[in-house]
């Protein structure tokens, strides 16, 4: 049945028994949402160096939102900068793919559990549910390191070629 | 078969709407219940598109040409037909707009650009409710931010009515124009209009009624209404996308200054200052959409012929059975009236603690189309503290039959995420 392709056991676990849920001391706090669907997310970044020290966050939102948070949490936390950054791109372009892009060993290397959501991709309507803690997440890290301005820009561009892609 | 007293001829009715033959998801036939979002289309209507682009297309108030007269004809037309339905008393009083959002934003720049009597300014008070649609929030907002009026709103009871409670304090000598739903899109609830309406009327203040949600289901009499100006869209009631309707009072349109200027809505024009068509064209600035309202005129003629009554008794029927239905499905609550009394034919309701979103989707797989989110009535979520609900709504097409589809679809969501 095409719905379990969206709703692999691993998303429907992790949206029943999130990891790393509820707000804890951070370095910087954004508040995102979904607009057309009332999806949200708080969400914190508390880095250590150029380590992701914690991600902890909180929100309402659908089984794919919640769970995608969680699938977060498990793969950012404890990671260098650099590797939590290429983690997310490649999230990105695999939620954009439309279905296209089958994970290969590489990809799920990088994703590991959260290669799952490759089903959703093929769903435009819930790519944004998807993405809405990883834009969260890039967005609150920029702040956290003060590099605001350049980083904010970037990140609102990265928003807009989801919209689109969504 | 579920037989109740007071439906159509379903199985004849629906031979004119194509669509609803169609399958989806490997040959599951498409269980349509997002009529509060958009109807879909008899042939009649699709036929009246196809035939005016195919032999009648031309400009409209333009051009002594047959073709121009052909489509001026038909597009005003169109008006006499939408005039008749609403019992206006001129059809000069018919505005064509190009949705009912547009048809508010219009009421909301006349005033914030009139003169007194009708002027808002920073004196004035300008009244709305919790349940409206954003497209009757959003237009007070920014005239109550562009003028200095305080914006100011009914809330809603427990059960999902206005809380008129406090009427006297809430309509005040301030207050220059009442707005509000008909037909509630979310909660489903009708709305005492009578009860506003006279103590607008008392205070002097205008009142303007949204009846997006009306129009197509029940008789919209707006001389019955005792409104100033009544706003409903055409894609809701059968009609095509991109057209909507505002009728205001004769000696309103009159009075009132024109917001969009432009072709269509002048007089004489010169290079320093121009003077304004007469009332409906003051407020039809460039080429209208004349396919479009041909279209909602052939609308118009479909939902007449079956009778506006007999579509309001067969949807309370229908929404009689899937309250009672619904409410047999465990966790499930309905956000909004839990009786088919003073009642729309859209049902929110909330299912355990499953998103919308996954009930819409697993729903989906099953052919089923249903409306999940805020509906564009979020203030409504907050009041009740949710984040977004499913909807289902049923229009003239609906059968019990479909009911069933969506209460047996219900197990099957709470199953998969059970």
């Amino acid at each position: 049945m095409k719905l379990d392709s969206m709703y692999q056991d691993v998303i429907l676990d992790h949206y029943k028994h999130p990891h790393g849920r509820g707000l804890r001391d951070g370095d910087a706090e954004v508040h995102h949402v979904n607009p057309t669907c009332g999806d949200e997310i708080t969400l914190r970044v508390r880095m250590d160096g150029s380590t992701v020290a914690d991600v902890s966050y909180e929100g309402q939102g659908c089984s794919i939102s919640q769970a995608s948070a969680s699938v977060l949490n498990d793969l950012l936390v404890g990671k260098e900068l650099a590797e939590a950054r290429r983690v997310q791109e490649t999230f990105l372009e695999l939620m954009q793919s439309k279905g296209r892009i089958e994970p290969d060993d590489a990809m799920e290397e990088v994703l590991e559990d959260a290669v799952a959501f490759a089903g959703v991709s093929k769903y435009p309507a819930r790519v944004k549910c998807a993405l809405l803690s990883w834009m969260a997440w890039k967005d609150a890290t920029a702040q956290a390191l003060g590099d605001g301005s350049a980083e904010h820009v970037e990140d609102k561009a990265g928003r807009k070629a989801e919209e689109r892609t969504a | 078969m579920t037989q109740l007293p007071g439906l159509l001829d379903t199985d004849a009715i629906r031979k004119d709407f194509p669509l609803l033959d169609r399958t989806v998801h490997d040959g599951k036939k498409v269980v349509y219940l997002d009529n509060a979002a958009t109807s879909q289309k008899p042939n009649q209507v699709l036929d009246a598109l196809n035939d005016y682009y195919v032999r009648h297309n031309a400009n409209v108030h333009r051009g002594v040409h047959v073709l121009a007269e052909e489509a001026t004809a038909l597009y005003e037309g169109a008006r006499d037909k939408v005039a008749a339905f609403v019992n206006a008393p001129s059809r000069d009083e018919v505005i064509f707009t190009k949705n009912a959002s547009e048809s508010l934003n219009l009421v909301a720049n006349m005033l914030g650009w009139a003169d007194e009597p009708y002027r808002v300014d920073d004196r004035t008070e300008i009244v709305i409710t919790e349940m409206e649609h954003h497209s009757n929030i959003v237009p007070w907002q920014l005239l109550a931010q562009r003028t200095g009026a305080k914006l100011k709103w009914f809330g809603l009871t427990d059960d999902g009515r206005l809380d008129l409670s406090n009427i006297d304090e809430i309509i005040t000598e301030r207050t220059k124009v009442v707005s509000f739903v008909l037909v509630s899109n979310i909660l489903g609830t009708v709305n005492p209009v009578e009860t506003i309406v006279r103590r607008a009327q008392e205070v002097g203040a205008l009142v303007v009624v949204d009846a997006s949600q009306a129009a197509p289901h029940m008789t919209v009499d707006v001389q019955a209404l005792q409104a100033d100006f009544v706003a409903f869209t055409g894609h809701k009631m059968c009609g095509p996308t991109g057209i909507g309707v505002l009728w205001g009072r004769q000696e309103l349109l009159e009075d009132l200054p024109p917001f969009l200027g432009g072709g269509e809505m002048i007089e004489t024009v010169s290079m320093h200052s121009s003077t304004y068509a007469p009332a409906p064209h003051k407020f039809e600035a460039g080429t209208p959409p004349i396919a479009q309202a041909v279209g909602l005129g052939a609308a118009v003629d479909y939902l007449t012929a079956i009778g506006m009554d007999r579509i309001a008794a067969h949807e309370h029927a229908i929404t009689e059975y899937a309250v009672r239905r619904l409410q047999e499905v465990p966790s499930l609550r309905i956000i909004g009236p839990d009786t088919a009394e003073d009642r729309g034919a859209a049902i929110s309701f909330a299912l355990g603690d499953i998103h919308p979103h996954d009930v819409g989707q697993v729903l989906d797989e099953q052919g089923i189309a249903v409306r999940v989110g805020h509906h564009c009535a979020r203030p409504v979520c907050l009041r009740y503290g949710i984040p977004a609900t499913t909807r289902a709504s049923f229009y003239l097409y609906s059968t019990p039959a479909e009911v069933d589809a969506l209460v047996e679809g219900l197990e099957h969501v709470r199953n998969f995420f059970g």
